[in-house]
Formats: structure tokens, sequence, C-alpha cells
């Protein structure tokens, strides 16, 4: 098989058995880069001697006999919201193009260490504020298995890099779907871990309450493989859970134990939800057949305040998006204004001209909602129904072990579809946002194709700190299908 | 139709938000952050008398550290990405108007 069709496991069986070498993966996939990248456009930077460096050194290490860590020669791409000491991170934002970190994301630190290698920095819509990556300020991604599609979004990059197979794995962020609904639309997996599994250092904010880094791969296993690396406690990020509170496991363990017995809830309100793509009912409809025949047992469960769960969101993650973007003043780092009026200029010119549209109009909503006299009736209402959203999901785990749901309304949508309605937008993440408001785990999976042929996704979501269940729930069901093992015509190596 | 907002408010949410933009912008967004806070409405149909508001969702509560000084990073690395500086500062256009008549 060829090398970018490998899995991450394999690649790294076979760096391990030095049947391959850390420069040949390398190679392979920056030649993938290469020959595809023009029509997908989902990085915003290539490191290739970065990155053939870096596979030289482990390559030694693995001459020496010494031990290179577990991911040792591990190509991946990373979001370019992490923040990397070596390349630019950008935020797909005018106002942070030319900004060159100080220091590496906690991620970043820890997949190096164990041997990765960090070959691109993938698109994103602007400060990860979108469900297309239509809100790049740099280029438009386009998704694999139909140019005319996005990929979703705001990770688009990190999903169609993986599904074009520039990467066998890569990170993204998930404020409100971002890692789940993209991998959905590029027919791959990608995982939102519980609120304060993996540190944020190094993450640039938007919704501090929300926001998660996961792995985006072709399977269940590849996922669990990044999340053995990225997962633990990081004392700089203070939303970071320590050990005492829960231990991290060793997510390959429980991959290959049966489902039997296993009680999976079927939620009750989504069965009747209108504007739902039959397709995509019927592949759910499909997954939960396969899983009873696995032994698991269905049951019903009520999430009654999800329908409010859109709106919530819009003004939970829109005021504190309002107060993280503060920083962008044009004075301590990123784009400033040439020729200011006055020193109120500097922020309201550079701000004016350096963020994209979405991004001012989030932070106008969330300025709005936050601001004297409007507080109550929408902040802080906001936050009351975020609580009855997280009790909803506490009175579920009652009584279901995960939680099986579609992952987006529809299949990937046309560019340009959704562009000059950001309501309709909007309605994407309606299934996803709402593990993010209660802080829960969440994993998307390729469940199947459309008749038009465009990927769809499943999401297992599972209770607080229980990424295990759902991580072996989604990899015992793709030992029983083939769909996480379709790669788009075109990107398979000759 | 009312808007669920006014231009008047627009501007000021856009002037708070030190955001400089034209009335074209000013517009569209009426328009827009209309619409969405006419969805958002939809809040007030659940009853959330004496619900806790939920601030975040992490098990925990006032995180401390000992009070031991670190390293910083340096004033290089601080400065690394300003517009403009002179270091050790960072420069800005002036702020106070010269009064000294000088």
């Amino acid at each position: 098989m060829q090398i970018t069709q490998l899995t991450a496991f394999d690649l790294l069986d076979q760096i391990k058995k030095r049947q391959l070498t850390a420069r040949d993966a390398v190679e392979a996939f920056l030649k993938q880069i290469d020959k595809h990248e023009k029509t997908i456009g989902a990085l915003i930077t290539v490191l290739p001697e970065y990155a053939r460096e870096r596979a030289d050194q482990i390559d030694q290490m693995l001459a020496d006999g010494r031990d290179a860590g577990p991911l040792a020669g591990l190509p991946i791409i990373i979001k370019d919201n992490l923040c990397t000491q070596f390349a630019k991170t950008t935020c797909a934002s005018k106002i942070l193009i030319d900004y060159q970190p100080p220091y590496n994301a906690h991620v970043v630190e820890q997949l190096e260490k164990a041997g990765a290698i960090i070959i691109a920095k993938a698109n994103l819509d602007e400060f990860a504020m979108g469900s297309s990556t239509e809100n790049s300020g740099i280029k438009t991604t386009r998704n694999p298995w139909s140019t005319d599609c996005v990929p979703g979004g705001s990770s688009g990059g990190s999903a169609a890099a993986v599904a074009a197979r520039m990467a066998p794995v890569s990170l993204g962020t998930d404020t409100g779907g971002s890692i789940r609904l993209p991998a959905a639309f590029c027919g791959i997996s990608g995982l939102k871990p519980t609120y304060g599994r993996v540190s944020r250092y190094g993450l640039v904010a938007y919704g501090s309450s929300l926001d998660q880094i996961g792995p985006l791969g072709a399977d269940a296993r590849d996922i669990a493989l990044v999340m053995n690396v990225i997962s633990g406690h990081d004392a700089r990020d203070t939303t970071s859970v320590p050990e005492s509170i829960s231990p991290k496991p060793d997510y390959l363990t429980k991959l290959d134990t049966p489902l039997k017995g296993l009680r999976i809830g079927i939620v009750k309100e989504y069965q009747s939800s209108d504007g739902i793509d039959p397709q995509i009912v019927a592949a759910i409809d499909q997954a939960t057949k396969l899983y009873e025949q696995m032994g698991a047992q269905l049951v019903e469960v009520s999430l009654p305040h999800t329908q409010y769960a859109v709106a919530c969101y819009y003004l939970v993650a829109t005021a504190e998006a309002s107060s993280n973007l503060a920083r962008y003043d044009g004075v301590h780092f990123g784009y400033r204004t040439p020729n200011p009026e006055d020193y109120i200029d500097v922020y309201s010119s550079s701000r004016a001209e350096g963020f994209g549209d979405e991004v001012k109009r989030r932070i106008m909503l969330g300025t709005y909602a936050l601001s004297a006299g409007y507080y109550d009736a929408y902040y802080l209402k906001a936050l009351k129904v975020r609580m009855m959203i997280r009790q909803d999901f506490e009175k579920a785990f009652e009584q279901a072990d995960i939680i099986c749901a579609p992952v987006a309304p529809t299949t990937a949508f046309r560019v340009g579809e959704k562009t000059s309605d950001p309501l309709t937008m909007y309605l994407s993440d309606i299934f996803t946002i709402s593990a993010n408001l209660a802080g829960i785990p969440g994993i998307s999976i390729p469940a199947g194709f459309s008749r038009d042929s465009l990927p769809i996704g499943l999401q297992l979501l599972g209770n607080y700190f229980d990424e295990s269940t759902i991580l072996q729930a989604a990899w015992q069901y793709q030992q029983h299908t083939d769909f996480h093992r379709q790669i788009p015509a075109g990107f398979i190596e000759q | 139709m009312s808007n669920e907002i006014s231009e008047a408010q627009v501007r000021h949410v856009a002037k708070l938000s030190r955001l400089k933009l034209t009335d074209e912008q000013i517009n569209l967004y009426t328009r827009q952050l209309g619409a969405i806070l006419e969805y958002i409405k939809k809040l007030n149909e659940l009853d959330t008398t004496g619900v806790e508001p939920m601030a975040h969702v992490a098990p925990l509560r006032n995180v401390l550290r000992d009070d031991i000084a670190g390293t910083g990073m340096g004033i290089d690395k601080v400065l690394q990405n300003a517009p403009d500086s002179d270091p050790p500062f960072f420069k800005v256009p002036r702020v106070l108007e010269d009064s000294s008549g000088a």
C-alpha cells in the first residue's frame, strides 16, 4: 500500500520496524501536498525544511537505538490557531498575518516530544468562527469529495487535508462543532474531548469556556494514538483538569473490548427534527441497528433543551469572543492601520481593517449581549439555559452510556450557498453545539454516503471524561463497516 | 416589522467594540444582528426561574499555585510582534496634546 494511504497506526509500525524511514514518510506526504494543495487549499503554511530536518533527527535517534517517542516519525498537520515558535500563526486573519508566536502551544510541545513531525498549518474560518471555512481571510478550502462543496468548519483545512491524505492525522479545535462538522463533511473521524481534557495553552482563544483541541484522522484508533499524547494536565491552563480529578487513561486499551451490554441513547427529540436530510436519518438508523446486532442495547433518552442550544451558544460564545478579541489593539502585536487619525483610531481602524465580516459580527453581538441594560436579558439568560442543557445530558447519561446522533442536518453544502445569511450558517451546528455548552466529549465518524457521493457522519456523545467509551464504540463500528477506509477519487497515489 | 436592534444601537455597539464601520456596514449589521436577535428571542420561551447560571464547565474552583517567581520570556520576545516599538517600550501615536505651548 502507498505510504499516504496508511493509517497513522500502520505507518508508525513500519517506521518502528525500520521498514520505512521518517524521512520517507515526510517526503511522501509533502509530495501529496505539492500535488493537491492547489485544488484543495487546505493549508496556510507548509514546512518542508523544518519537517525534513525533524525527520532526519528522528531517523538518527532510531538508528542509534534510542527511544524517539510513541509518535516517532508521524507527519501531522495542525490548525493555524495553535501557536508555533517555528512558524507563523495567523488564525486565517489579516490582523495576525505576520504573527510569529514567542512560544509553542502545549499540544505542539507534546507532539514534538512524542516524535511527531508538524509538516503544515491548516486553514480555518478566521479565529475559528464559522462552519464552512469560507470565513478564512486567506483562502477558501474545498472538499476533496466534491470541490464545489465546502469542507465544513471551522477546522476545514485540518479535515480536508486528512481526507486528501496530505497527512494521516491532524489537530483541530472545536468550540461549537468545529472538529466534528468538518470531519463529517470530509468523511473522516474527529474527536472533541471533554472540556479540560486537553490544555488550551497556546490555542488562540475564541470562546474560552467552550474551546477544546482534538485530533482528526481516518479512524478511532489513530485518534486514540494522538489523544494519548496531547491530553493530560498542564498547569499553564487553569481549566486543565488535574490527574487527581480525572486520571488520564491509555485510550488504546479499551478499543477492542466488545460492546455487549453497552447502553446507547437514541434522542427522542431528534427523531422528529424538521429540516434534516432523510438520507442522514436512514444512515443513523442503520448504524443503530448495527450496534444492536453487536450486542448494544438501545434506550430512548430525552434532550428537551437542545433546540435552544444554537441561540444559547451565539450569546455565550460571542460574549466570550468580544472580550477575548479585545487584545487585538494594533499596539502589542498584529496589524496596525498605516495612518491613524488619533490614538483611538489606532484601535478602531486597525480592528476594522484587520478583522473580517463574521468576526466583526460576533464581536458586536457579544458586546451587545454584555452591554448595560441587556446583560440580564441576554447573557445571564443564556447562562441559565446552558445549565438546563447540561442537566439534560446529566439525566440522559443516567440511562445511557453513550448517545448516538447525527452530526449535521445536511451533507456538505456548496461553496457560497450560505455565506449571505449568517443565521442559516449557524444552524449547521444544531446537533454539535450542545456538547460544547455541556462540556462533554463527542466524536464524528463516517457512516455512509449520500446519493451525490458525499460523506455522512455519525456522532457519538459520551459522559464527562469518558472519551474511552466513545472511541471504543467508534472503533467497534469501524470493524464492521468500511466507510472510514474510503479515499476520494484522485487522491490515491498512482 | 420592527427590528430587534436599531441603527443607533449598532453604532453605539460598534463604538464600544472599537470598530470603525462604514454607513453601509452599519446598515448591513443592523439587519443581520436584528435577524439573529429575533432568533435568540426563542430563549424567552423557557422559564429559568431559580436556575443557577452556568459560568463554566470544569469541576474546578479557585485554581491557585505557589507564589514562586518564574522567568519571563524577555523584552525582545515580548516586542518581536509589535507594529512599532522603541525597546523596552511599545510605541504608539501621541495620546496627550502638547499643552506647554512650546
